[in-house]
């Protein structure tokens, strides 16, 4: 039986056509999958009960892969195949990051940075399209139906090449992207900012591992993104750190092994969050050295010496409202996002410094879950029209380069979608009858300091002197978001474009060959139901024959028990043993094989029970 | 004649009423589509019509039209949890027969 959810007035689905969208967090630490259901916005939780997916993906020995909670536990055991936070590598080139920070292997091909694993070589695009997979999953079972659609968010400073690679990784996932929305205005959203009173506001997201501070001005229905900042490396999980700090220092202990600083570091995490509601937290463990730790740590104490932390979160705060040209007076309200945001000292330094209380009633981990679900949901159509649609807007700027190495902006950031903007150049010498064209990202002056996003010429400009040439660059950012640059020489009317696609992305082939792969995954799933079936089926068999023994064993030899037991005990083996291929068929086989094996018995048994019900009994009694 | 509601599916519609913010009820009624003929509607009310008609079943409003009403009197609606999915349940003592989903029927 189907379960409905209430619609809006006049917005009822005919059946089988339900328009289910979702908004998901593709997060750092952790990703979120949310639905608007009967008019509210919830998280959908997995089998388990939990709300969050670790996003961490482990490719296994077996070819399998582990996404979540599992994953996340084998980290330490298998660090060159457990790949977290991949979310920092989406459109990336090994130059853009650090890799001495990092335990893989990485590859620099295309460009583009991927990362050797035992399952072949992975690009961050198919690590997040895995991540996206489970969430798609999970929010399938709990909705009952395919997905229309998904909005997915990413970080307000994401460039293009970044945001087309999220993009690829939900088509890989098979998701159909309705739009990708900035994480803090998603938290917005969440809020009802968007259709609250127009205004600036500050988004406060302090996550696991990541500071962000985002100032949204909301105008017309429109989030415009006037200034981000933050910390890439400052997170809850440094406050983890300052209490297991504490812990060696109180207890004078000396350095301790991996597995001790596991156990202490999750000591830690649960004092800090023990410590949001409760004035002390007791601490107490015992190390694999056999030494006893017990302590109490008071909030006061905490506050102390995390004070640095909260303070290393407002310099960005700062500088983003000097970037803003904003001063504290134009803020209407703060929005507080990530889970860190709990801690009461980090509540009470955002108020003191924002001279108000921030927002702070929805769950900070959930928030830009559940304000992109909205969204979704919008999108779809599952709302009046009389809601407003958010639109989106370019993160940054567009340009060209021009002599010098120099950027010329065409489209300013914060422009509306879609938009077209064109402009006028010329040629620099005299005769000149080609030009290059090289379109970028950013906001800085200089090429270099910018984002290359395509290369393109035009040729067969008349040879004509330096300046007399006039073509004229058009730049076209459709709804989606995909840019496409066209220069023509007025003149002669000659014209050469461009469709971007950044340079950073993946090609159409690779993803169309990554499709294809993510197809053949299909024979697999069809394989695990296989197995699954096959199991199940050997197990109530097995279950059958044990009851049978235990009743009747005394028709059999001991000789005819041993040939059943062996037969059982080898379907046993198959049932637990390690995933291969044909495993399902063997399963099969050694079921066949014990049912071949107890049939005699099966007729004894059928001889003993017509026996026992027709002792004592006159034939003319029977009712044949 | 009349429509009712489970304790649980009142609950419900009440929690998502006030996050909803207006609304003076909930509306009942069946479409002529579906794979077996007939499927049910369930949506918010801001405005009534003037041949509705209304019941009241646990401190809820419940709105059905007329001609919708001759397919579902006596129905019972109800909130479940099917795994990890959950949503509202028609029970309806008219229906004969169902689609393999239940999302349609006829009577």
């Amino acid at each position: 039986m189907a379960l409905l959810q209430i619609s809006e007035p006049g917005q009822s689905t005919a059946p089988h056509q339900h328009k289910l969208a979702v908004g998901i967090d593709l997060g750092t630490t952790n990703s979120l999958v949310a639905s608007v259901r009967s008019g509210l916005s919830s998280v959908l939780i997995d089998d388990d009960g939990h709300a969050l997916l670790p996003s961490v993906v482990r490719y296994m020995p077996d070819g399998s892969i582990d996404v979540g909670y599992n994953a996340q536990t084998a980290q330490s055991l298998d660090p060159i195949n457990t790949i977290v936070s991949a979310k920092r590598f989406m459109g990336r080139g090994l130059k853009d990051i650090d890799v001495s920070q990092q335990p893989y292997k990485f590859v620099d091909s295309n460009e583009m940075l991927q990362i050797e694993t035992r399952a072949g070589i992975k690009s961050p695009v198919e690590i997040s399209a895995e991540i996206l997979k489970t969430l798609k999953a999970r929010a399938e079972k709990s909705l009952g139906g395919e997905l229309v659609g998904a909005v997915i968010t990413v970080p307000a400073y994401f460039d293009d090449a970044q945001r087309q690679a999220t993009k690829d990784a939900a088509r890989l996932a098979g998701l159909n992207v309705l739009r990708l929305l900035n994480e803090p205005t998603a938290a917005a959203v969440a809020y009802g900012l968007d259709t609250g009173v127009e205004g600036t506001y500050v988004i406060y997201d302090l996550g696991g591992g990541t500071f962000d501070i985002s100032i949204l001005k909301l105008s017309k229905g429109v989030f415009e993104v006037l200034a981000t900042n933050g910390d890439s490396a400052l997170g809850g999980d440094d406050f983890d750190r300052r209490i297991f700090c504490w812990i060696l220092e109180q207890s004078k202990c000396k350095p301790v092994n991996a597995q001790d600083t596991r156990l202490l570091l999750t000591k830690a995490r649960e004092a800090k969050e023990w410590l949001t509601d409760h004035a002390t937290a007791q601490i107490t463990s015992v190390l694999s050295t056999g030494e006893v730790i017990n302590m109490t740590l008071a909030t006061k104490q905490f506050n102390e010496f995390t004070q640095t932390l909260v303070a290393k979160t407002l310099s960005p705060t700062k500088k983003a409202l000097r970037d803003a040209e904003l001063t504290i007076e134009d803020i209407k309200g703060v929005v507080m996002v990530g889970g860190a945001t709990r801690m009461p000292q980090i509540r009470l330094a955002v108020a003191d410094f924002f001279k108000r209380t921030p927002l702070t009633n929805l769950d900070p981990d959930k928030v830009v879950a559940l304000g992109a679900a909205i969204q979704a949901n919008t999108l779809v159509g599952n709302k009046s029209d009389a809601d407003l649609l958010l639109l989106d807007v370019i993160p940054l700027s567009l340009g060209l380069e021009t002599m010098g190495g120099l950027v010329e902006k065409i489209i300013p950031r914060n422009s509306t979608l879609p938009i077209a903007r064109a402009q006028e150049f010329t040629t620099f010498k005299d005769g000149q009858t080609a030009m290059s064209i090289h379109v970028l990202q950013g906001e800085r002056e200089l090429v270099t300091n910018c984002r290359s996003l395509a290369r393109f010429e035009l040729r067969g400009i008349p040879p004509m002197v330096a300046g007399a040439a006039r073509i004229r660059v058009t730049f076209t950012v459709d709804a989606d978001g995909l840019l496409s640059v066209s220069a023509r020489e007025t003149t002669t009317n000659i014209e050469a474009n461009i469709v971007v696609k950044p340079s950073y992305g993946l090609s159409e082939e690779q993803i169309l060959s990554m499709l294809k792969s993510s197809f053949s995954e299909a024979e697999n799933d069809k394989n695990a139901r296989l197995l699954a079936e096959a199991k199940v089926d050997a197990e109530s068999l097995l279950a059958a024959i044990q009851a049978a023994l235990e009743q009747d064993g005394g028709l059999l030899s001991s000789k005819e028990k041993q040939q059943i037991k062996a037969k059982m005990d080898a379907l046993r083996a198959n049932i637990g043993g390690n995933p291969r291929p044909h495993l399902a068929d063997a399963i099969r086989e050694a079921t066949e094989a014990l049912n071949t094996a107890t049939e005699e018995f099966a007729a004894k048994r059928m001889d003993a029970s017509v026996n026992r019900a027709l002792a004592g009994k006159e034939l003319n009694t029977l009712d044949i | 004649m009349a429509i009712t509601l489970t304790q649980t599916a009142a609950n419900r519609v009440e929690k998502f009423l006030a996050n909803r913010g207006k609304g003076i009820g909930l509306r009942l009624g069946v479409k002529t589509t579906g794979c077996s003929g007939m499927a049910y509607t369930l949506e918010f009310v801001d405005d009534m019509h003037p041949e509705d008609m209304a019941f009241e079943s646990r401190g809820v409003k419940v709105i059905v039209d007329p001609k919708s009403l001759a397919y579902i009197d006596g129905t019972e609606l109800d909130f479940t949890k099917e795994g990890l999915n959950e949503g509202f349940k028609f029970n309806n003592p008219n229906v004969k027969d169902e689609c393999g989903c239940g999302e349609s029927f006829t009577v």
